[in-house]
């Protein structure tokens, strides 16, 4: 399935200071059932988005109409457990186009670059700065260049460059996904199944 | 050139290397369930193209299937839906599909390695990430995600970075009562959940060595939860006489062209490796979880530990801690539970209900525990059965339910309900993974005996003939 290109992304983010979160947490198992990729936004983060009633809980990022914008910065270790990629759909549809932390899992990292959402990791140390700068003005924008792989605080300039393989990159700019590169080489594969023993 | 078993194997399936990105792997076997397949076939749909290589691609239904009255029509809608697509996108695509009811029918890491599709030398995926489970044989096993699904669907291949290469060696003699899945959840408890993130692990030493089928196996399984790509072992004669003959298996000169190549699959003398580490086997007790991550675990007599000792975020330990409604520096010991279940890719084979009943037999089930029996496979069930396992169980107050993942990931009816207690044989532990505000503690089949017989966690070696 094909997604928007990225190139430069310049908005404000929401904050999510926990570490090791796991898939089953961004899309809980309940909500796997459907046939369709689509309205997997809705149930993105649910049990710590709502109550049991389906109440929301205010206190949550998400629910927190302080914040805005098309990033998402998490803690340590963000998306390890499950490889359901609904989770990565779910980031997509509730509006992500990039998730920040210091170290990404990685099913959910490849994941998110095949569904057009781009993981950037960071320091420790600047993912710190980001959720400082994010809790001392809710607006505050940060600027992800993937043509220069780099991720700047707009409120202080500071800046990080980040790694992404330029097959990915080269994807994400065109917003090609692998099946397109694959179709395209199915005779050199052909080839190859027949030199497979079994 | 030394080489690493990995490397072999790897090495061996890769089409094309691209310049700064990935390798195009060519994939020998791909296991399909209901649940991470249906969009991937949409997919293919949309781009109007058909499955490469049917005869490589095996379709099981597992992930939210009931485990109680299977041969009623699923109750729940949306899951029925899922197994009809399964069936139905199967038989388009020419698809070996073996849904509710079929003898070979089972948990897809369970059936794949007793059908024989699971071989050494084999690159495996499937859209699970237990599907590390089959590095067990010396294959190349990996958890992928549906778009990825969809790439072997249409082209029977995968694009992967190589992974960097770790190897994990474990010496000595294990104690009494430690099990593969102590072993596994020990490693995870040192590595931590992210301590192998972007590796391909090689288990090493006599400990793995003189491991059964079914123990590689659990190991394997649980390299995921240290973050690694997959696990793998090398194949020994053990493994040949495991897949001789079983269903997929090659038969005849086919088997002895294979030997011959298997043979060859181990690592050199002198290769390297990205990282390694080395364990002691005496080290090692029975394992139990206290919190919400698979790294989260200790030995069953040891305390929880203070947050202080504890590397990373304080915040996150306590938050965590405050989930399981326990305390640090409490003993898990004497904690009350609620639920027990065996079951899952992990530990839902043959030699861990052997495990089970050995310790149940004779004792009755503790009155407040509810306990979730689960087979992994129809043919796990059939031995319990044959090998009069059953009855122990019975005998015992316990009853034995239908194959599938159940309780693993809680999408049926097998959901622990909130708040409440459940020592399980699977492999995972986070928030409401068996359940919305479900708790779980992750231990071996021994473990999960001994707290369902007492109704709280209890050191089965005190239960154990010495
Ligand atoms: S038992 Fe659990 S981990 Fe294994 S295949 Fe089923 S859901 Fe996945």
């Amino acid at each position: 399935m094909a997604y928007d290109k990225f190139n430069i992304l310049q908005t404000s983010a929401y904050p999510l200071p926990i570490e090791n979160v796991d898939t089953d947490q961004i899309i809980p198992a309940r909500f796997l059932k459907a046939t369709e990729r689509k309205g997997f936004g809705d149930n993105l983060f649910r049990d710590w988005r709502y109550n049991a009633d389906d109440t929301p809980k205010m206190d949550f990022p998400l629910n927190d109409s302080k914040y805005s914008g098309k990033i998402l910065v998490g803690g340590r270790n963000f998306g390890s457990g499950s490889s359901r990629e609904h989770a990565a759909w779910a980031v997509y549809d509730f509006g992500f186009r990039c998730v920040i932390s210091s170290f990404f899992a990685d099913i959910f990292k490849n994941n998110c670059l095949n569904v057009g959402v781009l993981p950037v990791q960071v320091s420790e140390e600047f993912l710190q700065e980001i959720f400082e700068a994010i809790y001392d003005n809710p607006k505050t924008e940060i600027k992800v260049d993937l043509p220069n792989q780099t991720v700047t605080l707009m409120s202080t300039g500071k800046s990080e460059s980040f790694e992404i393989n330029s097959y990915k990159k080269e994807n994400m700019l065109n917003g090609f996904d692998d099946i397109d590169y694959l179709q395209n080489i199915k005779g050199e594969i052909q080839e190859f199944v027949k030199s497979r023993p079994f | 050139m030394s080489n690493t078993l990995f490397d072999k194997v790897w090495d061996a399936h890769v089409v094309r290397k691209i310049e700064g990105g990935p390798d195009v792997l060519f994939i020998d076997r791909h296991l399909i369930h209901e649940v991470t397949s249906p969009v991937a076939f949409l997919g293919l749909k949309n781009r109007g193209i058909k499955v490469m290589e049917p005869q490589r691609t095996f379709a099981t239904a597992d992930h939210n299937t009931p485990t109680i009255n299977q041969h009623l029509p699923v109750k729940d809608p949306l899951s029925a839906n899922q197994l009809k697509a399964l069936e139905e996108n199967s038989a388009e695509h020419g698809i070996i599909h073996w849904g509710l009811g079929h003898e070979n029918n089972g948990i897809v890491h369970v059936v794949g390695p007793e059908n024989g599709i699971t071989l050494p030398g084999a690159t495996i995926v499937c859209g699970d990430s237990h599907t590390s489970t089959h590095g067990a044989f010396g294959a190349i096993a990996f958890g992928i995600g549906t778009s990825e699904v969809e790439m072997v669907l249409s082209t029977q291949c995968i694009m992967q970075p190589k992974p960097k290469k770790m190897r994990i060696n474990i010496e000595g003699k294990l104690n009494k009562a430690v099990t593969p899945k102590d072993v596994a959840l020990y490693i995870i408890s040192q590595l931590s959940t992210s301590g192998a993130t972007g590796y391909f692990v090689e288990y090493a030493g006599n400990v793995f060595e003189e491991m059964s089928m079914e123990g590689r196996m659990t190991v394997c399984n649980l390299s995921i939860e240290m973050g690694a790509r997959g696990g793998m072992i090398a194949p020994d004669q053990k493994t040949f006489d495991y897949i001789e003959g079983r269903k997929f298996t090659p038969k005849g000169s086919d088997w002895d062209k294979a030997m011959e190549y298997w043979k060859t699959l181990k690592t050199d003398e002198g290769a390297t490796f990205d990282q390694e580490y080395t364990f002691n086997a005496a080290d090692i007790e029975p394992m139990i979880t206290y919190g919400t991550n698979p790294g989260m675990g200790i030995g069953i007599s040891q305390s929880i530990p203070k947050a202080d000792a504890i590397k990373g975020g304080k915040a996150t330990y306590e938050k965590s801690l405050n989930y399981m409604g326990y305390d640090e520096g409490d003993s898990m010991i004497g904690k009350t539970i609620d639920f027990v279940f065996v079951g899952s890719c992990t530990n839902g084979r043959i030699e861990d209900f052997r495990a089970f009943a050995s310790i149940v037999k004779g004792r009755k089930k503790a009155d407040h525990v509810t306990a979730w029996l689960v087979p992994g496979s129809h043919k796990v069930e059939a031995q319990i059965k044959e090998e009069g396992i059953l009855d122990i169980l019975t005998d015992s107050g316990f009853q034995l339910r239908e194959p599938g993942c159940s309780a693993c990931l809680a999408m049926n009816d097998d959901k622990v309900p909130a708040g409440k207690y459940a020592v399980s044989t699977s492999n995972r532990n986070f928030e409401g993974r068996q359940g919305p505000g479900s708790r779980t503690l992750l231990a071996s089949p021994l473990v999960a005996a001994a707290a369902a017989v007492t109704g709280k966690v209890t050191d089965p070696r005190e239960l154990m003939a010495s």
